[in-house]
């Protein structure tokens, strides 16, 4: 049977990955442009030169490096403890036989009914009266626990075999020796997936630091760069774009790089079979 | 995505999991129990000596104890608290609280900006849900063809999701500048007007409504492209030697079959879009009138802008109640419906 080229699929794809990079590189010429090729009629897609005056500009006028780091911290920091907090509660829950410990597993369920949005106010009271304000740790804490992340270990856990756990501990190997060098290894591909969704989202991250941080060098990366946006009057789109371009090349990087593991985490939780 | 055709029941249930109102209801398989022999269960047990006992507790504790405290302070505790706040006159930072028992809510209710604020969220949330699984079905669709060059368009079409809220946000801005932007560009060269994306509270909401779109679609496409993928070829095979054609094969074989992905697209997208705030923190500040000002942007500014805590508290649960019923339909709805997995 002959196949037809299929002609309107791959226009259709066309039309819908343009859709997704035209702004991209809109947003990534802009970066280059001057005040004058910005505010041209009609529209100057190129610019003149790709002499990174705007993105010294943005460097000296906000502390970037600093928002850097501070994203890096809470990013690492936030995304680590919250992946060793979900491991060692899933196998709790899976591993260790004690009473009452579906509620316990309620108590992680139920936790993800409560979106962190709604209860801003009392944490954001909590925090402020433990000094925690412009701190590390006043971002990185309140969002520590691990609800979902748990979930997903708890569903793997389950999956593994049984037989080499008992052969673990048959010869000796307590719970802590079984979940360092049984259950983890075995778990690498859950975990790798999990970590990198959780580092994406910590990244990203914008309401609570935003609540909570007011020095500017203690500002993450999309907290600052709202600073951008306001300095004076007038939006200098060169400056702001080339900003914007500095808060989403790295994670964009690390999406390509990584996309296999990441499209997994994503999908983790959708997926039944 | 791993088999989950056999897997050992531990001891414990996973009953809530499967019927909890969990905020993702659906990604559990049902258990199967395949319990040991009961005699055997029952003198193992009774081997487990107090001392094994205690033993369990403190490592049960040592291990997940630290997670579920995390949990009661920072997501249970404030829940209540919230609950509570609500019920007070009180200014962020401030020293003083009046209670006023439900004039808080009644204030909410009777407000002139509330039916706005209530259409608002109502419109935005409906474009963004309906709009997205629409046209993240279509993605799908078109992804699970064929096609050369389909997994690197996969990608490309998944990226704007990995990104912040505030970035997108401000790129598509300028996108949207009536005068200097790609958007004003185009329509120009066909000969229509900018729309006052800025200043006109209508499309304004109709921008961020577009800009969320752009943000989530690549996610939705990828989750629904994952249950095509989980659609045995036989069954197509079949519908086409039944002489179905594409249109009804869709309708009558695939849709059905998407049913539980779907009903977990629902849920997802509902409630982060009911959630959302970044891109309007970005774009407009919930203006311009109020234009974009959904119910969590209402909890931000009334809170942390106009500092006004108690009522800020109010419309969070009133939000609260809203998600919780949300799902709660869902899940009834998806009790009925759905009977695939």
């Amino acid at each position: 049977m002959m196949r037809r080229f299929p002609i309107g699929g791959y226009i259709a794809l066309l039309v819908a990955v343009a859709a997704m990079v035209l702004p991209l590189v809109w947003m990534l010429l802009a970066s280059f442009k001057g005040q004058t090729e910005i505010y041209s009629l009609p529209i100057q897609w190129l610019p003149s030169s790709f002499a990174p005056t705007n993105y010294s500009d943005a460097l000296g006028v906000v502390p970037f490096g600093a928002f850097f780091v501070n994203s890096a911290i809470t990013t690492v920091v936030g995304a680590g403890i919250k992946i060793i907090l979900g491991l060692m509660t899933a196998y709790a829950l899976v591993f260790i036989e004690v009473p009452f410990k579906k509620v316990f597993f309620a108590i992680v369920i139920f936790a993800l009914l409560v979106p962190q949005q709604i209860v801003i106010i009392p944490n954001y009271t909590l925090v402020a009266s433990l000094g925690w304000l412009n701190t590390y740790q006043g971002i990185i804490v309140p969002g520590l626990a691990s609800a979902f992340g748990t979930f997903l270990f708890r569903q793997h856990f389950l999956s593994l075999p049984p037989s080499v756990l008992e052969a673990a501990a048959l010869d000796g190997a307590g719970h802590l020796r079984r979940l360092w060098a049984f259950v983890v290894p075995m778990s690498t591909p859950t975990i790798a997936a999990v970590a990198l969704v959780s580092v994406v989202t910590e990244w990203n991250e914008y309401l609570w630091p935003l609540l909570v941080v007011d020095r500017p060098n203690m500002m993450t990366l999309p907290i600052g760069l709202t600073l951008l946006q306001n300095t004076d009057g007038i939006t200098n789109w060169g400056v702001l774009m080339a900003g914007t371009v500095l808060v989403t090349l790295p994670i964009l990087i690390v999406f390509f790089v990584m996309q296999r593991k990441i499209v997994a985490g994503l999908t983790a939780g959708a997926v039944t079979g | 995505m791993t088999s989950t055709a056999t897997r050992p029941a531990a001891g414990e249930t996973s009953g809530q999991a499967e019927t909890g109102p969990g905020a993702r209801p659906g990604t559990v398989p049902p258990a199967k129990r395949n319990v040991p022999d009961p005699a055997e269960r029952a003198r193992a047990r009774k081997l487990q000596s107090r001392r094994t006992q205690a033993r369990n507790w403190l490592l049960f504790v040592l291990l997940a104890g630290p997670n579920i405290a995390l949990l009661i302070a920072f997501t249970y505790k404030p829940l209540l608290q919230s609950f509570y706040y609500s019920t007070l006159q009180w200014n962020i930072g401030s020293q003083r609280a009046i209670n006023v028992g439900f004039r808080n809510y009644t204030d909410w209710l009777t407000d002139s900006t509330t039916p706005q604020v209530i259409g608002v969220t109502v419109v935005f949330t409906l474009a963004t849900v309906g709009g997205g699984m629409v046209i993240g079905l279509g993605l799908a669709l078109l992804l699970n063809q064929k096609l050369k060059l389909r997994g690197p368009a996969r990608t490309i079409i998944v990226a704007p999701y990995v990104l912040s809220g505030v970035a997108v946000g401000l790129l598509w801005l300028f996108v949207f500048d009536p005068n200097f932007g790609i958007v004003a560009a185009v329509l120009g060269a066909i000969g229509l007007p900018s729309p006052a994306w800025y200043n006109d509270p209508q499309w304004a909401l109709v921008m961020v409504i577009i800009v969320q779109l752009w943000k989530n679609v690549g996610y939705i496409a990828l989750i629904y492209l994952a249950g095509l993928q989980a659609i045995q070829a036989d069954v197509l095979e079949a519908a086409a030697l039944d002489g179905a054609g594409p249109v009804r094969t869709f309708r009558r074989i695939i849709l059905p079959l998407l049913g539980p992905t779907s009903f977990f697209l629902s849920v997802t997208t509902l409630l982060s879009s009911l959630q959302s705030f970044d891109i309007i923190q970005a774009m407009t500040k919930g203006g311009p009138l109020e234009g974009t000002t959904t119910m969590m942007y209402e909890i931000y500014r009334e809170g942390f802008v106009a500092g006004r805590a108690g009522y800020s508290s109010a419309v969070a649960t009133i939000l609260f109640v809203v998600l919780i019923i949300v799902t709660l339909v869902q899940l009834r709805f998806v009790e009925r419906k759905v009977h695939y997995s």
